[in-house]
């Protein structure tokens, strides 16, 4: 018995969990949309996802080994799924480039600027994402309409985001009842048969993801719930006091990147908070934020803004919002 | 719906490989070494000399203060040294080495298998003489049981707890002794009820020893007062604080003892030795501990003698496997590892687990991703990941105020970190400081 043993503290065992398995587990949740995003916009959705995923793993890659002179970590699949990730929040013609500078902005701005995986304040492919949509709004704001998986890269037909029908015309005062008209049915917007960024349109298919990550226990309800509960209470009280000026809930939550923001984005290990309670927070935060900028706010779409907003808040919520303490009297 | 505990909590591969094996007596061996501290509180005052001659049950170290145990000789023979040897804690510490020498008892003691179920000893003369049995809490902790009989005044307890649960992966031994020495199990439960004056009992056991909860339910029809209660098989359920919530759903305020809800914890394994003690005469010379591990030709519970080396159990079990990476003396989420197989078995041994190198060696450290899920497992409702923080930077005043003196060092949070951050080994550092510094205070 002349073994060597190890002598180190409890516990000696671990559950198995890595990095990866999490991070790759996001990634299968996201094949759904993935796959839908492929086949309601063709070539150019191939174009667009290999591109930014390639550019993200790339600029990691390269600050990593070259700039700061770390180890290199692009095998946590952290890379893969901000590639996806800022795909998904972009149309399908948007040329290469523009992608390229966008995938710079979020690993290199913001993500590795704060450390790098586990330090950044903001959810790197929408720091990406709303650098794009401010010096390129032109370019980030044709969507292409989804013919299917014929449709092309650049040379495209481009048509409005339901969003953006409604939000123009209830500004000209057209009442709602007369724009209904112009917008897919809610089946339609549920399936991902509408205008859109790639990743957000399909409904359907981001709520697979959803459940996938819940079975899986990748994420837990409480930021998606917070989110999207809070959107359709608030929407659902405004369409009660005017339905002519605004519209219901099931509109809300079917359109622009409430789902995609809700189930992918908003739930982002790193730019999230802690504790469960700080998670309801942050959702309710991110819902009430959402609805005023569509609603109040100048642009039709608002959830990346209100999710980057609410992870600045993020540490806040950390260092006030405790968890419920073993022992503690409930009030 | 099962009663559990009120937050966090993780569900660890059970691996209850030794289930199944009934309890047998392991071999005496030719020299035992009982070390004088074995509990929790002061070490005991050696009262015997190299020469001396020793029969199975004499007293050989005196307790010293309140919170402290007697010890007493496991095996009849001649005191051979008293002396610093290391034992499983990896410190020198005293032990009385005992050359044995054939297997004879005190004559008092009743070593007959008959049971005994009338209690004709009063309150204090239970308290008293579970003290003079050195018997100690056998779930792990080992605080000296009398201790917790001695209810402070100003306070009442309302019920007894019996910590059946036993939610440590691999281990069976108070599953066996449930199993084997069920009536024993529920008399000694009717003692402890009598020392403290209570009329209610409650029997807490994981819902992953079925047998084990039927066999009791059973026999406890013919005892007053005492409850079988089922629990989820959910770790760490044998906590005292979580075990409190989960059976009678009152949660022991932060810094507090159970009695301050009116409850008092004994482990089931403490419950047969008081039975021993108090209707057999037999202070606590002898325990069960499961050896066991993955790889190990014969998982197995043992009744062995106080004072065995590691080694023998190992023999017994069928040797050392050679993938063995470490050797814990307890369960793998709580034990302790030990460096050799040379130290004693000691009261608190509850289990050997021999655990492959490559299930036990730890992964390279990651960087924290902020996924919670350290805080979403904490039973306590703590923040591992900050408080881990906070004691890397020193940050004391901070970790107090956040609460990490009510660390239970369960283990949950290291278990479940994705990044295998090692949160709470600076967690107990951390927890050591801010002890000092609170003690200082005072």
């Amino acid at each position: 018995m002349n073994t060597k043993v190890l002598v180190a503290p409890s516990p000696h065992v671990h559950s198995g969990d890595s990095i990866q398995k999490n991070m790759y587990g996001v990634v299968f949740a996201m094949l759904p949309a993935l796959l839908f995003s492929f086949f309601y916009f063709g070539l150019g959705a191939l174009v667009v996802t290999l591109t930014a995923v390639a550019s993200c793993y790339l600029f990691e890659f390269l600050i990593q080994k070259y700039i700061l002179k770390t180890e290199v970590t692009i095998n946590d699949g952290s890379a893969l799924i901000t590639g996806i990730l800022l795909a998904f929040n972009v149309p399908s013609n948007l040329p290469i480039w523009i992608i390229m500078i966008g995938a710079l902005v979020a690993i290199g701005i913001g993500k590795m600027t704060f450390g790098g995986l586990g330090n950044n304040v903001f959810n790197p492919a929408l720091v990406g994402r709303v650098f794009l949509l401010i010096s390129f709004p032109v370019q980030m704001t044709s969507w292409p309409v989804s013919i299917g998986l014929t449709s092309g890269y650049i040379d495209v037909e481009t048509g409005a985001t339901p969003l953006a029908i409604i939000k123009e015309g209830l500004k000209s005062g057209t009442p709602l009842s007369e724009l209904t008209s112009q917008i897919p049915s809610n089946m339609d917007m549920f399936l991902g048969n509408m205008g859109g960024s790639m990743g957000e349109i399909a409904g359907a298919a981001l709520v697979l993801g959803l459940i996938y990550m819940l079975i899986r226990k990748i994420i837990t309800w409480h930021i998606p719930v917070a989110v999207i509960g809070s959107v359709a209470i608030l929407t659902g009280i405004l369409h009660m006091v005017d339905p002519e000026a605004y519209a219901g809930p099931v509109f809300h939550i079917l359109t622009g990147g409430l789902l995609l923001g809700a189930i992918f984005m908003a739930t982002d290990y790193v730019t999230s908070p802690m504790s469960n309670k700080g998670m309801i927070i942050y959702g309710v935060g991110i819902g009430v934020l959402t609805v005023v900028i569509r609603v109040f706010g100048a642009y039709p779409e608002g959830v990346s803004f209100a999710i980057l907003i609410m992870n600045a808040f993020v540490p806040l919520i950390n260092v006030y919002v405790k968890p419920k303490r073993f022992g503690e009297k409930r009030k | 719906m099962l009663k559990t505990f009120s937050i966090g909590g993780i569900h660890p591969a059970e691996n209850k490989l030794s289930a199944e094996s009934a309890i047998q007596a392991l071999p005496i061996p030719q020299m035992v070494s009982i070390p004088i501290s074995q509990h929790i509180g002061a070490p005991a005052t050696p009262i015997v000399k190299k020469g001396d001659e020793v029969k199975v049950g004499q007293l050989i170290a005196k307790s010293s203060g309140f919170v402290s145990a007697n010890i007493h000789s496991s095996v009849s023979g001649t005191v051979f040294k008293v002396d610093d040897i290391m034992d499983a804690s990896g410190f020198r510490r005293t032990s009385v080495i005992i050359k044995v020498d054939g297997d004879e008892w005190l004559e008092h003691i009743d070593r007959s298998e008959e049971l005994v179920k009338e209690i004709s000893a009063s309150k204090e003369e239970i308290i008293k003489r579970v003290g003079d049995a050195g018997i100690v809490g056998l779930g792990g902790a080992t605080f000296p049981a009398h201790v917790k009989l001695s209810v402070p005044p100003g306070k009442t307890a309302e019920v007894l707890i019996i910590n059946a649960v036993e939610c440590e992966p691999y281990l069976t031994s108070d599953h066996r002794i449930m199993l084997e020495k069920g009536d024993e199990v529920l008399v000694g439960t009717q003692i402890l009820m009598k020392a403290l004056e209570v009329n209610k009992a409650i029997i807490g056991i994981e819902n992953n020893k079925p047998d084990a909860i039927a066999h009791l339910t059973k026999l406890a029809a013919n005892y007053q007062g005492i409850e079988i209660c089922p629990l989820k098989t959910q770790y760490p359920q044998g906590g005292e604080k979580q075990l409190i919530s989960a059976t009678i759903k009152r949660e022991v305020p932060s810094g507090a003892l159970p009695i301050e809800v009116g409850a008092v914890v004994q482990n089931v394994g403490t419950a047969y030795a008081v039975y021993e003690a108090i209707q057999k005469n037999k202070p606590l010379i002898e325990r069960v501990a499961t050896v066991t591990g993955k790889s190990l030709k014969n998982p197995s519970n043992w009744m062995f003698r106080i004072g065995t080396p590691v080694k023998d159990i190992i023999e017994a079990a069928g040797g050392m496997p050679e993938d063995t990476g470490k050797i814990v003396g307890g369960g793998p989420m709580m034990g302790k590892a030990i460096a050799s197989v040379d130290v004693p078995l000691t009261k608190g041994s509850s289990g050997l687990l021999l655990l492959p190198r490559e299930e036990t060696a730890r992964k390279a450290t990651k960087a924290c991703i902020r996924c919670g899920k350290c805080v979403s497992v904490c039973p306590m409702g703590l923040e591992p990941y900050l408080l881990m923080v906070c004691a890397d930077k020193k940050d004391y005043e901070r970790l107090e105020k956040d609460a990490v003196m009510d660390c239970i060092e369960c283990g949950s949070c290291s278990f479940t970190c994705p990044a295998h951050r090692p949160l709470l080994d600076y967690i107990r550092l951390g927890k050591g400081k801010v002890g000092q510094i609170m003690r200082a205070r005072k």
